[in-house]
């Protein structure tokens, strides 16, 4: 019976003690290992960084900021249950997760416990789904078919432009928004056609290209096939200028279209290490021997979303932080933020690049 | 007509590499009456050799562009035919005499060993290699239109006029090619006229692969890109074409080929590249519909 009152009286400690301090703890969820694992370092060090800022400015509602970190290996399975341990840990913000297909299903349980999360997966489905805690702090993969589509029409006007697709879901989604943007701002394209991803012989859609005068071409697929295709057109001596989407980021298309990559033109998320009223943040990063490169600044982003909304909300509470992100914005490392209904960015951070001699910067406006 | 020339001309390179790989799918059928089904990955594998050729010579500065090409060749007929003796020997050796599904399937098992081995050992990614051979020449310039033809098209094309007239040199004439159409019409009667069949039938696979390794040389030179899954594709395009021109004829193997590159190629020009392979897989239909055994194909004849 002693005993048991010992316990009872241990256990109630026990349960008294977060309430006795009073930090507040908010996450950061993505896949620290696993192939992926570059990703998860670079959330981790920009979270640290700003957590570090934070606290030395007095924390947040004169708490301090303390971090969990979960690994999901950008593993649905493995995502839901960081999410159920990042629950009972009573976390009042979460920055992830990193994977799409991690964020759906993770953001089921943080909705049910009235957590509001930050992330930076560009499915669509992340905020289609009416769910009421979420903030998505970098573009959808549908809102880049319209930046790209607009610059072709401002850029190449009275230009043949040919718009293909690969038949994926992705790739037919962003031509048909690229599609839909030159036309409406007055650019019809010339031709509209799909082909096979995975083959090697593009020759015939090429001499079609060729035939029908096309200069530009608005792709939407994977980096190897527009590498093939770039290939062979100069072999068929086409100059071919293609504008296309994230995927072609990737530096094999240098490698595997050799100087032909000079003509292409894509979309991806502003560099935020080139904003100017970040200069002092990145100088701090580098200080540190971290490059903020990638999602280093996205992750320091989130948290002073985070701090600035419990600020003006005067609240940690979910419906007030809830209504505060959702009306408000937000002076971030990554520009300003806001939010629209579904919780997508109100101006969609899709900025044009261009390669150039392997390296790829801003494309001239 | 500018236009057409040059998609005739697209679909001539395009159904000479079919061809090629097409061949080694007929010669095996030829002589043991199955599908190589590892065929496509033994393509694969050598266009992978080709690109591993090519890195080293570059590492070595050998600029001169006939001297590498040639180097490449040789090391990957050579250590393909390796693959397709090995093939063979593991595939299809043990199981001589067995059902005639039995084969089948070690092929099958053959070809998702090769690509699974290669996704694993050289990784998932796609690997290119810079343009090896550039530039062309004008054929013919109209208002609007210029036909080119590069040197590496021509290269395909000329390639596989030699071997084609070399295979049928060695086929018809010599002597290896002699026990090889024995053991393809009874290869019984051939052991006991004392010939060694087993060794005939691995000559095979070997031919087989080394004009495998001639079209993954073409492919990566023209290409610049390979994956493990190269394979796949083109193999099942090669078998097509193999069977469109008669499975077991040399001729019909190359003529499939060149057929089913010029649909591709045509169908694409004129109509939807959407629906290319539709196209080609119709027109196979409908010859195998009127001509059972395929173009070239003698039809099967019970000997009583």
């Amino acid at each position: 019976m002693k005993k048991t009152l010992i316990a009872t009286a241990f256990l109630a400690l026990g349960a008294q003690a977060p309430l006795a301090h009073a930090d507040l703890t908010v996450a950061i969820a993505g896949p620290m290992t696993g192939q992926y694992a570059s990703a998860g370092d670079q959330i981790r060090r920009g979270a640290e960084m700003a957590i570090a800022d934070i606290n030395a400015k007095g924390g947040v509602l004169g708490q301090k900021l303390k971090l969990e970190v979960g690994d999901d290996a950008c593993d649905p399975k493995q995502a839901v249950s960081v999410a159920n341990t990042m629950v009972n840990k009573k976390v009042v913000f979460m920055h992830g997760h990193w994977c799409s297909s991690s964020t759906i299903p993770a953001s089921e349980v943080y909705v049910e416990a009235d957590i509001p999360m930050a992330t930076v997966s560009t499915n669509p489905q992340v905020t289609e789904r009416g769910l009421k805690n979420i903030f998505r702090i970098m573009g959808r993969d549908d809102q880049q078919g319209l930046v790209a589509g607009n610059y072709i029409a401002d850029k190449f006007k009275g230009k043949k432009v040919a718009v293909l697709d690969d038949k994926s879901a992705y790739g037919k989604g962003l031509a048909d928004e690229m599609a839909k943007a030159m036309t409406a701002k007055g650019l019809k394209p010339t031709l509209r056609e799909s082909i096979t991803a995975g083959e090697k012989d593009y020759s015939g859609i090429v001499t079609k290209l060729k035939q029908a005068g096309v200069e530009v071409l608005a792709y939407g697929g994977y980096h190897t096939e527009v590498a093939l295709i770039l290939r062979q057109a100069q072999q068929a001596g086409l100059k071919l200028t293609v504008m296309g989407g994230d995927t072609m980021t990737n530096s094999e298309l240098v490698t595997a279209a050799g100087a032909n990559s000079d003509n292409v033109m894509f979309t991806f998320s502003p560099d935020p290490r080139k904003n100017p009223d970040a200069a002092p943040i990145v100088k701090r990063f580098r200080d540190a021997k971290v490059e903020p490169e990638g999602y280093v600044m996205y992750a320091y982003a989130a948290m002073q979303l985070f701090a600035d909304a419990a600020t003006q909300a005067k609240s940690t509470k979910f419906s007030d932080l809830e209504k505060t992100m959702r009306g408000g914005t937000f002076k971030t490392v990554i520009g300003e933020l806001a939010f629209d209904a579904k919780g997508d960015q109100k101006q969609p951070g899709f900025v044009v690049y261009q390669w150039k001699g392997g390296q790829y910067d801003y494309a001239a406006k | 007509m500018a236009y057409a020339l040059q998609q005739l001309i697209n679909g001539l390179t395009l159904g000479a590499v079919y061809g090629l790989i097409a061949i080694g799918y007929t010669m095996v059928y030829g002589i043991i009456g199955m599908i190589n089904f590892a065929h496509g990955d033994i393509f694969m594998v050598s266009a992978f050799i080709a690109v591993t050729a090519f890195t080293l010579l570059a590492a070595f500065d050998i600029t001169s562009l006939p001297l590498a090409i040639t180097a490449v060749l040789i090391t990957a007929i050579f250590f393909t035919s390796a693959y397709g003796w090995a093939v063979e020997r593991m595939a299809y050796r043990p199981l001589r005499g067995s059902t005639r599904l039995a084969p089948l399937i070690s092929a099958i098992g053959m070809s998702i060993f090769l690509q699974n081995m290669v996704q694993l050992t050289q990784g998932a990614r796609v690997k290119p290699i810079p343009p090896v051979l550039e530039g062309g020449i004008e054929l013919w310039r109209t208002a609007d239109f210029t036909v080119q033809v590069s040197w590496t098209q021509i290269m395909i094309v000329l390639v596989t006029i030699v071997l084609m007239v070399a295979f049928t040199w060695l086929i018809t004439q010599t002597a290896f090619g002699r026990q090889q159409r024995a053991c393809e019409q009874d290869s019984t009667m051939t052991a006991l006229l004392g010939i060694n069949v087993d060794r005939t039938i691995s000559a095979t696979f070997m031919l087989g692969a080394a004009l495998a390794a001639v079209a993954g040389v073409m492919v990566t030179v023209y290409y610049g890109v390979v994956d493990f899954f190269i394979g796949f594709v083109a193999g099942i395009k090669a078998f097509t074409a193999a069977v469109l021109g008669g499975i077991g004829s040399l001729p019909g193997a190359m003529l499939g080929g060149l057929i089913i590159g010029l649909i591709e190629a045509f169908w694409a020009a004129y109509l939807s590249p959407e629906y290319k392979d539709v196209a080609t897989f119709a027109i196979l239909i409908l010859v195998l519909m009127f001509r059972p055994s395929g173009l070239l194909g003698r039809p099967e004849v019970e000997k009583v």
